[in-house]
This record gives C-alpha cells, structure tokens and sequence, in this order.
C-alpha cells in the first residue's frame, strides 16, 4: 500500500496525481474464507482489518450488498461522543473514542476525527438532574464532560439563544470537549483500504440470499448473488437489515427497523463551532468542513426498510432548531435523506454469539451506530476470533432480553414528571 | 407521511392523527404469569421485523381513538388493507409473505438504475 | 434605458418600470421583472461569483433554478439577509442590496484565487491523503484554514423578523410545472371537474414557452398562449394556480411539499403577508410536467464568465430584452442551440460561429443557419477559452485533433443536449430507466400514483406533448370520479424539431489530467477529478460522488450529473445503466428552514399548557418551571427572597400551618365500567376489588417488562366508578396504555376510559390547618378524621360548586387535595386563599412540593425511578399483590436479574455534614480512593435542604441498598468527596401521626 502524505500528494500534484493506485481491491470471491463478515459498512469493514491486524486472520471477506459505506455509515450526522450513563455503554464508546482519535494515523487515512465538542443543552429541572447523572458518572469513570452554566454554553456556542423568553429557556449544558465529528465515508474507505492492503477481500455488490449451516447446525457459508461462499465464521454487521439476515439463520432478534431522517442546510461560512443536542426539543446540529448545517432528526414511528420518511419529522426538527437558533430561520435546506437504523428495546446494541454456532451478531446500534465504528469493530473482531466477548462488550449480549439485564439509555433519559 | 383509513371511522386520515402500535397478531400470553423465561422474551421482545409485508397495529389517536390493524410494505410502504382489532389477517391475493428472496428492494435497486 | 445591453423592442418587460439596486455596493437600474442575472447582464456585468473550492472568477450559466454559480447574497435590510440566493431566480425589487460570495477582499481581486494556482495539489479527495501530522494539527490548524475557505454565503446572525406561513391542501391532481404539458394537463383535467393545484417555480406560467418564441398554439405565440391558459385556470373555481412555488419533495402516499415565495420580490411587501408559505398537498394523483434541463459541455475552461446555457442566452434575449454579448459563440452537440444564435443574429447580435461538435446536424437548423449567414463548423469542438473576468476568445479545432484557431467572443453559447427532470419521479420512489437511444434517464417504474408528462418523461416535439399531456389530464380526472367537460384540443407548431446531445467529456475537456474541463461548476469538479477517483478505486456513482464531491453543490447536480456519470462510464468501460445514478433527495430546490417550520415558533412551537389558576399564580409572584409543556408554579418569592429563601419558608409554613399548591396538571382518568375493578386488577400492581367505595389507595403501574410505568392515588368513588390520577408527564402515556390493554388484551371487559386532566383543577391544601381553611366552604360532607379519614375521597360542594374531595396527602401532612371543575378552579382557589391567607398558610409552589415529599420519603416515578426500577426496587413492594395471578408486569418481574440480589434499591442518604447538600445525579461509592474507572454504586436521586429537619436530605438508588442501612458511602465530587450515611427514606414523621392531624 502507497503511503499516504503530504509529499506523495505533492509528488502526484506534479505528474498530474497519475500515480494513484485504487484504494482498495475488488476481488472475485474465493471459495472460502476463514471468516465472512456480512455488510461492508464501518463496522464490518472496521471487524475485517482489526481480525487481520490484530488477530491474525486475513482469509477475511467483507461482502456487501451495495457499495461499500452506503449504509448508515454513508447516512449519519457524524457525531462521536463517549457519554453515556451505564458502564456498559461507557466502556464501548469510550473504548471507540479513544481509537478515535489515533484513527487518521493508525489507517493512515485522514478520518477527520475533529474534538470540537458534543453539547447537550438543558431545558429544565429534570434534565439538569439526568445530566448531572451523566457527568458524574462519565467523570468516575475516567470521561470528559461538564456542566456548562447557560453562560458558559453561550460562550462556547455563540449562535444559542440563551433568553430566558425561549419557549424553553436552557438551563445549562453537558459538554464533553473530545466529542466531536470524522469524515463519515473516510471511515469506510480508511477502513477497506487498510483491510484490503491487508489481504482482506471486500466484496461489493453482492448480496446475501441465504445462510447455509451444517449438520452440526454451524453456519458453512453463505449464499450470495455471486454464487455460494465458504465460511468457517459468519459475522453479520448490516445494519437496518440484521433482521432479515438473521431470519435466514434462523435468529429472531429484538429489533425493529426504522428510517431516521438528516438534513443538511446550503454551505455556509463558519458560524457554528462544536455539536450541540437537545433531547428535550429533539435536536442535533453541527457545521461540516464544507459549511453546511448538519441536522440530526427524528425516526419515522413505524417499521420501514424505505431509506425515506415524513416530511412532518423534519419540520419538527427545523422547529427546534429555529427555536434555538433564530437567526437560521433564513438558512436554507438543501438536501434531506434517511437511513435505516435497527433499534433494541433498550436503546443498546447486541454484539454477541448467537444460538447458532460460528455466527456473531452485531446490530441494534439504533440511532448512534456511527461513533462506536472503531470501538465496535474492535470489539467485533475480538469476538469473532476467540469466539466470546471482550470484556467492554461483555454486557451487550443477546441474552440480556431473556434476564432482564438491560443496558436503558433511553428509559436513563426518563421522562418528565 | 402516511395516508392511513381507518377502519372505524371509514375514511383516509394523515399520519398525524395516528399512532404506531407494533407489530398485530401478538397475543398475550393467557397464563402469562406461568411463562418461562425464554416464552416472556419471545413474547415481548423478538420481532420478526419482516422486510415487506407486516401486519401492524395502528391507533387513531387523534380521532376515534379505536386501535386497529393494518397490513403494509415496509419497502413501498404502500398499504394493503387496514381491518378491525380482533378481525384475522385479511387474505392478500397477490402479496407474497416478506423474505429476502422475493421482495425486491428500494436500496438494492436504488444507485443502480434499470 | 436600463442597461446597455438591454435591445430595444426584444422582451417583454416594460422598459418604463424601473427599479434601482446595488450589487457589490454599486448602483444599476433593472426593469420590473428582471432576475438580478438579467440586470447585471443587462448592465454588463458577468462577473459574479467565486468557485466553491479554487475561487475562479464566476459569471451566470443559466436562467433557471439550476443555476450553479451565480449565488449572492441578497438583502432588504439587517436582519433580511440571505446568503446563497441564485441570481437568476431572484427577481429584483426597488432598494435591493446584492452582494457576491466567497470573495476576499473584493469580487475581482480575490486572494482565495490563489487556490487556482495551486490546484494541482488540491485534487478531488486530497485531503484524505495528508493534514494526518501531527495528530492535533487537523482541528487546530488545517481544519480551520479548510472551513474557512469552504462554505459560500455568510450566514444571517440576526434573528429573523419576517414570519412565514403554513397550509394544507387537497386536490384531485396535482400538476408540478406550467409549461405547455403542464398547462396543457390542468386544463384537460380542469375541465373534466377535477379538482386542480397548478403549480410552478417561475413568476409566470409558459416554462421553456419564456425563450422558445418559435413555438404557436391554437395560432398564439406559445408565451402569450401560457399567460392566457393560466388566467383562465385562475379563474376557475375548482382550479387553484400557484406561481413562484417549488414543488420541492415527493413524498409518501403522495403528499407533496411546496413552498411558495410570496412577498421577496416586492419592494414594500404588506407586512401581514408571510414572506413563503408551506403548501402541504395531498393530492389524489399528480401530474409531473416539469420539463428538463440544457446541460453545458465539459471542456477546458468552460467555466469562464459568459460561457452560459444556450436556453439562458435566449431567455435574457426573448424574455428579458438582454443580449448576453455582442458576438457570441456557439458550441453545441445539439440543434436546440442554433435558436439562440438565430434569435441573438435577429437581434443584431454577431455570432462568430456555431461550433458543432457532431458531424450531422439536423437540416433544418443547418439550412436556417446558411440562410442568416451564420458560419457552421460541424465536426469541430471548442477545446479551450481566455478571458479572466469574462470571456473573450473560444479555441476551435477540428475533432481528433489539427490545428486550433483562436476566435474572439464575448460570451459563448453551449449545449450538450437535454436532461429531463426526473427529480420528483424519483423521490416518489419512482425507478428511473435508461433510455439508451437518446441517451436519457426516463421514468420507468411508478411507486406511486402519478404521471410524467412532456419533456421530463422524454416526449419529444410539442404536438406529442400536447397531446400526452392532454390525456393524462383527462385520465387523471377520470380516476379520480370526475365526468364533467368537454374534451380539449389544442394544436401547437413550432420551427424546429431538435435532436442530438451528447454527455460526458467533449473533444476540449482532454484526456490528461491537468486540464480544467468543469463537470460541475459549484464544487470546482472537472473531468480529471473523475478519473482520479476511478483510478482510485471509486467504482460506484456513489463513491465517484462523494470522493469528487460532484454533484452535491447548492444544485444538487442539475447540470453535472450525467457527465459525471458518462465519464466514469467511460473510464471504467462499462454502460451508463450499469453504474448507476445517485439517488434524487428532497429538496429539488434549497427551502428555507422558516418556510418548514411555519407558524411554529415561539409560543406557537409547542404551546404551553397552563393551569386554571395560572392567572392566580401570576399575580401572586410565582416563578414558573417548565415541566412537559406544562408551566407549573415553582416557588413564591417574597420580596427580597432568594430561592432559597422563598422554599424555605413554605416548607416551613406548611408544616406549621397551611399551604396552597396548585396540583391541576396531574393526569386523571376516568375509569367507569361495570368491570372496572377488575380492569384496574389489571392495570396496577394494587388489589382494587377490595378498595370501599369512598376510599383510595396509591397504585403502581407497570410495563409487562416488570419495571415500574406510572403511579398515582386512585379514589373509589362507586362500585362502578374509580377517579385515577398519573404523574404530570405520564397522563397521556397512560391513558394510551389503558386503553391499549382495553380495546386489544382485554377487550370482553365492560369499561370506558375518559381522560378527564383538563376537567378538574386540583386546589392541595396541606397542613396542621387545612380542614380549618376548608371546611366553611365545604357543603354535604362530614370533614371529621372519623367520617372522611385519610385517603378518603367524598363527592360535594365546595363555595357551591360541585367537588370531588379527596383527603390525602402528598406532604405527609392532613390535607385535602379539591377538585373543582376546571372552570371554577380561580374562584375556589381565592375562596380558599381567602380563608387561608389569614390563617398563617403559603401559596406554595412545586419545588416545596418536592421538598416536603421527600422529607416523607415518597418518590415521584420519573425522578426517584428511571425505567430500570421495580416496585421493590422503589420501596413500594407493599403495593405488589401477592395474591393476583395476573398484572401488567406479573411475568417481568420475574426475571431472573429483576430479583437478583444486588440490585439498584431506593435509600435514604444523610451527609455526615449536615450543611452540606448533595448534588442530585452525583454518583456514590464505597471507596472514593479507587482508580477509574470507578464502580459506582448508584446516584444521588433526589437532594434538598430541609428547613424542617434543619439538615440536608436525599433519596438515592444504592446497590443493595436496603443492606447497607447505616454505612458510610461516598459521592465525590470534583473538588471533594462527601461522606454520607444510607438511612430509610422517611426523615420525620417516622410514624406518621401528623396525616390524621
């Protein structure tokens, strides 16, 4: 693999950038592989090059249905943030943080891994004290966040409305300063490049039809659209579609699908400094490299595998922007789309064994799949090659919905009282 | 957003009047509190999730408050029938039960014109 | 006359009407009807812009929404400024600020154009390559030196002060565009009774009808045709026509988003007026007519000021009475093209040549060409242009190479043929097919109910048209039950019939790979930059998409994406089918967010809910908090009090003599029914069959999964009747729950739910004098501790209007909780003061509600509870029948790690420091010595000072908490670590004397 710099950028600025080699292979399938990881998004694709990294496995292929990282690696507002409440999501997202910020320099791809700070606003008593438990917490447990006095946020934000006359004035703010953003499709291209140079086989448009399984009730490989390949280990990372590959394992996992909805505004100077949240009036925001307003909305309530929803739940998102941030009212949006994320009832993923043997899961990442890329592929690859959990994904067992052990991040948030 | 018909006030009502309600045909256990533990799950937590055809439950909650049924596609999102809670699952001449095999998709196709 | 360029007698503005603008600080004239574009064309100006990425000098290429490289920034005042605003929509209004974007420090001296000298090392996808060293540099200093060379307009930093509206509409047929198909389609359907929205982007009606002069209908020139179609649809009843409105998304179950621009082409707009309105149309079938788009050819240097569209040329000659240059060339792969230069050499204007790159031309607009003496060179291309700021010599050579000739124009006329707009087709999840013959995506598959008419659907020649257009009118009326009218007819004739066009690189656009051929102008993507990502990989359309960054400028593509796509097809060998078209998002133009939200903003956002004694509370100094959308009364501060202070006091008071609490936004629900004990068997974890009539009982709720939903005091009022209260945030959740099980689980039993929240205004009354405040106002009922004891409810009067009184307590205090109907709550609630106030007792607000609870260990689900706690978990295991076989949450309870020791349990914290207070949400260990990542034992819930314990108290779920009664735990904090002690949750009144009080 052609080291990427500066200076082979400006050697090939001088010829005319005619000695560019394809980033990664795209290779006919072999007839096995010692493992198949299903769906080529930053997760999977994260899973291949640490098994050969880190684990020594390289008879690796990574096959996907489209084109790799046009999932929801190739469909999310790009926030990455490690303050979750439970240990369990702690260890995970903390975990991914961390390879977060090597990231550029590990796959020698520049990710764009940009700490400009994830702040969550607060509206009320009642999000002040979930806060407060989430920056305590995030302190024990050896992760940066803080309590910002509306002040404090407004200095760090300069575009928020911190009236008191708001609909819903802020009362404060959690920020955690290494949260930020990456280059979404740098993931996935940084991820096939340094797995391919590895030996890695990325396979692109080739779509899983069936899962074949032995007498022993192993999985022995997976039938494609390119013909029947070999697996001694089938790793299913796909997201918005886990349901409908499992089911042909004949997993049923607690899931449901659901298209989540992004906008982006026309580019703009730069006005907006950092990510801010608001769980109370449901809304993210962010401003890309190029200068558009990146804005996170809402799902769709009911089960879509349609990558499109209402237009009433951008509306709504808008609404809360412009509640926060008059001055955007004039902005204009330029582009809306969705992706299809598959949600646990607990808000947290599963990465697991499954009751079939050879045949991991890695799902459920809902909302919130892009800033665990590296720590859950990471983890995934652990997984597939030791066949049990490490101990930070110990908890996100499938199992957990049979005990009662759940990871609720979503039922943590509360309600109103 | 959706156009939904509500089977008891038999008409064609926006999304916004409405409300999700999972999956249909998911009956609680009778002697529920005598269920093992796999069953509970089973119960309350695994989906099938199905691409293409699901049967569903909807709750006009902004209108007659009734909740109902309906079968839809979750790839066209197109709607088949909407009936009453407690009817059985209409029959559906010419819909194919959801599997990977027959349904073809939007994302599959979509970036690659035919 | 306004302008120089402006020829008289051509256009249809009238040249008396006048308006004066600014562009960059300089002062022009435009007529009325002018786009900025045709003004600044009209006064000469062709410089108006700054390249995304290598800032190159930038003129105006169309005349159209697709517009990708005039943007400005466009302003009435301060606060009314846009940024991004494509020139050539914008129309001009009197007093109009335009400034250009991207530029430092002026439009023509440009320090970013430096960038274009070092494009060499800015190829598509560079910056994945570099800025990796050092690790903190990319946010510290290359990232910042990239965002603010990206970006284009300055974002407003003023509040906006215009208001925008809102409406929603149904229609029989929808028709998006008011071209001839789409004119020619609502009149078909108009008059078979349909009922019609007619929309379009543009001022006027008549779509390519605005340059297209060549074109008659019904024996009118096509535009005067449109202008009079369009008046008499506007006068149709059942007809609705829409100018200046986007079709901007398509989405499910056709529902279709528009916005309409109502006042930002006025000088002095009525204020009343929104500035857009949102059209939310649910149209039972649609009508696509919304024509196509004239691609530009990719060659070296196309981008240069007055290299334009063909269409563009004409229209600013036709429409707008502007001539773009006055020796134009011409470069096209298409007949369309020789139009332009037919209708700019009428108009006196030279045209220096018509450089075809094909070899055969249609005859026609050859032998037209020779006629007006026009020099054709036909297998020619232009491979090259010069002029920094504008245009001012094409290089022409014979195709497969020779000699090139440099001839000198002053703008340059291109057109690689037509794209149609298929846009919408595809939103509605359409499938687009390819069209291999013409070389076109077409709609192939229909997702919804809808047709595509005219051009965008690859209906070539006006008659087809006219006559496709006509029948889907019809048919779309008749599928939607209309059987009125009269068949219409129509005839058009038009000059010329067009073919040819070609996508993908031409002759000039080179196969090395420093030329500068643009494919898509916006984003500075040339031919070379899709090649490079091929080369590197980049095999989808999708990833040549996003690597290249092509197409996903301010136009999303309009222009640029099918030569993308023909020369990725190229490099890669392989047909265009086969690698795909990127997917067509909404918006098809950029909405502005205040047009999206509408009315919903401020007060209107989400409309806060307030209680029938809000007016009271107002007037008696209360400060509010915002809990769901409720307001509710947070304290009462005298003057000179603090918070503190304020609290303080009324748990004081309440305890010694009274208080007053407003407890209206509790849910209520009325559950009726001849089953309804055995219902509420159900629901709640409680035994409700054995609850007497005239008393009440707390009850938990709780999901199947055993964790604890809801609680709340549920009074008996008949055999038949109960009166159910939910927390605040949990009445409609609740509600929904109930009638859930009801209509779906339990649907044999005979019982109705009423929500009845806003029914009632609940007065608390709470405290050592409570029944003396009262019970002067209280008709028909017996207040003595014997007849109406604690949790008791009794129905009466009160001040003569009728009551449920309720004798509970949520203070740990007597006290009666009186519900009134909504509407009499103030005046009860003054009758009350009024006896109050005398006696010694407070208004109080919620946080001394919560002060006092906690004092008396009651928890407030939501607070003390957050999802993953059960009844025993809670403390409240006691309200957990032992003897039913069946509750919501019978079977998850069970589960394995819900009865696990160990678990997360409700205690009471007391700080060895009796001064100091917790914070709630802080976190507790056993050992604060520990490394971290530290094992937490749970957090801090609920944390108050008490006035009345004279100490700190707190609530907390501790694991394994009711086992470690009188330990020593820790919660550190970030400047100290704070010793507490685990005690019960009840801190006075152990024994609670003081509720029979």
């Amino acid at each position: 693999m052609r080291k990427y710099s500066v200076f082979a950028v400006a050697r090939e600025a001088m010829r005319g950038h005619k000695g560019w080699e394809a980033q990664w292979a795209s290779p006919e399938p072999r007839k096995e592989y010692d493992v198949v990881i299903v769906g080529a998004g930053g997760h999977g694709l994260g899973a291949a090059y640490y098994l050969a990294k880190e684990h020594g496995i390289t008879n690796v292929a990574v096959i996907e249905k489209g084109w790799l990282g046009g999932g929801n690696t190739g469909r999310n507002t790009t926030i990455i943030r490690s303050n979750y409440l439970y240990d369990e999501s702690m260890d995970i997202y903390e975990h991914s943080l961390k390879l977060w910020e090597g990231l550029s320099q590990d796959l020698n791809y520049n990710v764009m891994y940009s700490p400009r700070g994830v702040m969550m606003l607060s509206h009320n008593v009642h999000d002040k004290q979930s806060f407060q438990r989430h920056v305590h917490a995030n302190r024990l447990h050896g992760i940066d966040n803080e309590w910002l006095t509306p002040e404090q946020a407004k200095a760090y934000c300069p575009p928020l409305d911190i009236s008191a006359t708001a609909r819903y004035p802020i009362n404060g703010a959690a920020l955690q300063r290494r949260g930020g953003t990456a280059r979404h499709d740098a993931v996935a291209w940084g991820y096939a490049r340094a797995a391919s140079d590895r030996g890695v086989h990325v396979i692109q448009n080739c779509e899983v039809k069936g899962i074949r399984r032995g007498q022993d009730g192993a999985v022995t490989g997976v039938e494609t659209s390119k013909g029947f390949i070999g697996a001694k280990k089938i790793g299913v990372s796909a997201s918005g579609h886990n349901s409908v590959i499992m089911a042909m394992a004949d997993v049923k996992l607690p899931l449901h699908s659901v298209p989540l909805q992004a906008l982006v505004s026309e580019p703009m100077k730069p006005i907006f400094p950092c990510v801010v949240m608001s769980n109370s009036v449901h809304a993210y925001i962010s401003q890309s490299d190029k200068g558009e307003l990146v804005i996170g909305a809402g799902t769709d309530q009911y089960n879509s595998y349609s990558q499109t929803g209402g237009l009433q739940i951008i509306t709504h998102t808008l609404d809360a922007i412009c509640e926060l941030f008059p001055m955007f009212r004039r902005v204009k949006m330029m582009r809306q789309w969705g992706g299809i994320t598959d949600n646990t009832p607990d808000r947290s993923a599963i990465q697991g064994v499954t009751p079939v043997p050879n045949l991991f899961v890695n799902c459920g990442w809902g909302t919130g799949g892009f800033k665990a890329t590296p720590g859950s592929a990471h983890l995934f690859a652990y997984l597939i090659a030791r066949g049990e959990p490490h101990k930070l994904a110990a908890g996100l067992t499938l199992d957990r919905f049979r005990t009662g052990r759940l990871i609720d991040e979503a039922a943590a948030a509360a309600v109103a009282h | 957003m959706l156009l939904i018909y509500c089977p008891y006030c038999e008409e064609e009502r926006s999304e916004l009047e409405f409300r999700h309600g999972g999956d249909a045909h998911i009956a609680r256990p009778a002697n529920i509190a005598d269920i093992t533990d796999e069953a509970f799950q089973d119960y309350f937590f695994l989906r099938d999730n199905p691409k293409g055809l699901i049967f569903e439950r909807w709750r006009h909650i902004h209108g007659c408050g009734r909740f109902f049924n309906a079968a839809r596609d979750t790839v066209s999102d197109r709607f088949f029938a909407s009936y009453k809670a407690g009817e059985p699952k209409p029959d559906l001449p010419g819909v194919a039960p959801a599997s990977e095999k027959t349904v073809e998709t939007y994302e599959a196709t979509e970036g690659n014109a035919q | 006359m306004s302008g120089a360029n402006r020829i008289a007698g051509q256009g249809r503005l009238t040249p008396a009407r006048t308006a004066r603008f600014t562009f960059d600080g300089v002062s022009y004239e435009a007529l009325a009807g002018d786009t900025v574009a045709s003004a600044l064309i009209a006064n000469g100006v062709h410089l108006v812009g700054r390249s995304f990425k290598y800032h190159r000098p930038r003129g105006i290429l169309s005349a159209g929404a697709e517009e990708p490289n005039a943007l400005v920034d466009v302003a009435r005042d301060a606060a009314r400024r846009q940024p991004n605003v494509r020139a050539t929509v914008q129309e001009v209004f009197d007093g109009m600020k335009v400034e250009s974007q991207n530029r430092w420090p002026s439009l023509s001296f440009d320090i970013g154009g430096i960038n274009d000298f070092f494009s060499p090392f800015f190829a598509a996808g560079f910056y994945y390559k570099t800025f990796m060293w050092p690790k903190a540099a990319w946010e510290k200093l290359y990232e910042p030196f990239i965002r603010r060379a990206a970006g284009l307009g300055v974002a407003p930093t003023e509040a906006d002060p215009d208001h925008y509206a809102s409406r929603y509409a149904y229609c029989d047929v929808l028709v998006v565009g008011a071209g001839v198909a789409g004119l020619s389609a609502a009149l078909a359907a108009a008059e078979a009774g349909a009922r019609v929205i007619l929309c379009d982007e543009q001022p006027e009606a008549g779509g390519a009808l605005h340059f297209d002069t060549s074109v008659t209908i019904d024996g009118k020139p096509g535009y005067d045709w449109a202008q009079a179609t369009a008046a008499r649809l506007a006068a149709m009843e059942n007809v609705t026509v829409l100018s200046r409105t986007t079709a901007f998304g398509y989405y499910n179950h056709n529902f279709v988003g528009l916005a309409e621009r109502v006042t930002d082409h006025l000088a002095r707009p009525d204020r009343k007026l929104p500035r857009e309105r949102l059209w939310q149309v649910r149209a039972k079938r649609v009508i696509l007519a919304t024509g196509s788009i004239e691609r530009h050819m990719v060659f070296a240097n196309n981008d240069r000021p007055g290299i334009m569209l063909a269409s563009a040329a004409r229209t600013y000659l036709n429409h707008f009475g502007v001539a773009v240059g006055r020796k134009v060339g011409v470069y096209t792969a298409n007949d369309s093209a020789y139009e332009a230069a037919f209708d700019l050499k009428r108009a006196g204007v030279t045209v220096a040549a018509i450089v075809d790159s094909r070899d055969k031309p249609g005859e026609a607009v050859l032998a037209e060409a020779r006629k007006l003496g026009i020099e054709v060179l036909t297998g020619h291309s232009v491979v090259n242009t010069k002029g920094h700021r504008r245009v001012s010599s094409m290089s022409v050579a014979r195709n497969g190479g020779g000699a090139a000739r440099w001839i000198a124009v002053d703008a340059l006329l291109m057109s690689a043929g037509w794209t149609p707009s298929v846009h919408l087709f595809s939103q509605s999840r359409g499938k687009v097919a390819y069209d291999a013959a013409s070389g076109r995506f077409l709609p192939g598959t229909y997702a919804q109910d809808c047709l595509s008419v005219g051009s965008c659907n690859g209906t070539d020649g006006l008659q087809a048209t006219i006559e496709e257009a006509l029948a889907a009118g019809e048919l779309m009326a008749r599928a939607t039950g209309n059987e009125g009218g009269a068949k219409v007819e129509l005839s058009g004739e038009n000059a010329f019939e067009w073919s040819g066009g070609m996508a993908g690189a031409g002759e000039g656009a080179g196969v090395d790979t420093t030329v500068k051929a643009f494919v898509d102008f916006q984003h500075d993507v040339c031919a070379k930059d899709i090649r490079l990502a091929v080369r590197e990989g980049m095999h989808s359309i999708e990833h040549i998409k996003r690597f290249t960054t092509t197409g996903m400028a301010t136009d999303q593509g309009k222009l640029s994406n099918i030569h993308g796509l023909a020369i990725a097809s190229e490099v890669l060998n392989r047909e265009i089918p086969k690698i795909g078209l990127t997917t067509f998002r909404a918006p098809y133009t950029p909405v502005t967010f205040g047009t999206l939200i509408s009315h919903s903003r401020g007060e209107l956002f989400d409309p806060a809910r307030k209680t029938p004694m809000h007016a009271w509370e107002e007037a008696h100094g209360a400060v509010f908090e915002d809990v769901g959308n409720w307001k509710r009364a947070w304290y009462y501060p005298r003057a000179g009090e603090t918070m503190h202070d304020a609290v303080n006091r009324e748990c004081r008071t309440v305890r010694e003599a009274a208080g007053v609490f407003d407890a209206s936004t509790l849910g209520k629900i009325e559950v009726v029914g001849p089953d309804a004990a055995t219902f509420l068997n159900l629901m709640y974890t409680n035994a409700w069959d054995t609850l007497k009539p005239g008393r009440c009982r707390y009850g938990i709720m709780l999901r199947e999964d055993g964790f604890v939903y809801d609680d709340g005091v549920v009074g008996r009022l008949a055999e038949d009747r109960f009166h159910v209260t939910t927390t605040t945030g949990g009445a409609p959740r609740v509600m929904h729950h109930m009638e859930d099980y009801l209509q779906t689980e339990f649907p044999h039993l005979k019982v109705w739910l009423t929500s009845t929240t806003e029914q009632w205004a609940v007065i608390a009354v709470q405290g050592p004098k409570a029944r003396e405040i009262i019970a002067p106002l209280v008709e028909g009922i017996d207040l003595s501790n014997e007849a109406f004891p604690h949790m008791s409810v009794r129905e009466g009067k009160i001040c003569g209007v009728p009551t449920r009184l309720f004798r509970m307590s949520f203070t740990g205090e007597a006290g009666y909780e009186v519900n009134v109907p909504a509407d009499y709550g103030q005046a009860v609630l003054e009758a009350i003061w009024a006896r109050a106030e005398p006696l010694g007792a407070c208004a109080y607000g919620t946080e001394t509600m919560h002060v006092l609870r906690a004092e008396k260990g009651y928890i407030i689900v939501g607070q003390d509870t957050d999802g993953t706690v059960t009844p025993y978990d809670a403390g409240v295991g006691w309200a957990v029948s032992k003897k039913k076989t069946d509750f919501v949450g019978i079977r998850g309870l069970k589960r394995p790690d819900l009865v696990k020791e160990g678990r997360k349990q409700l205690v009471g914290l007391l700080t060895k420091d009796p001064t100091v207070v917790l914070e709630e949400g802080a976190q507790i260990v056993a050992d604060p010595n520990q490394p971290k990542p530290m094992t937490m034992l749970g957090h801090v819930t609920s944390s108050y000072w008490s006035e009345n314990c004279g100490r700190s108290i707190a609530l907390a779920l501790v694991a394994g908490g009711q086992a470690r009664m009188g330990q020593t735990l820790y919660v550190p904090m970030p400047d100290r670590t704070i010793a507490v002690e685990v005690s019960d949750m009840v801190f006075i009144d152990k024994e609670g004397g003081r509720l029979n009080g």
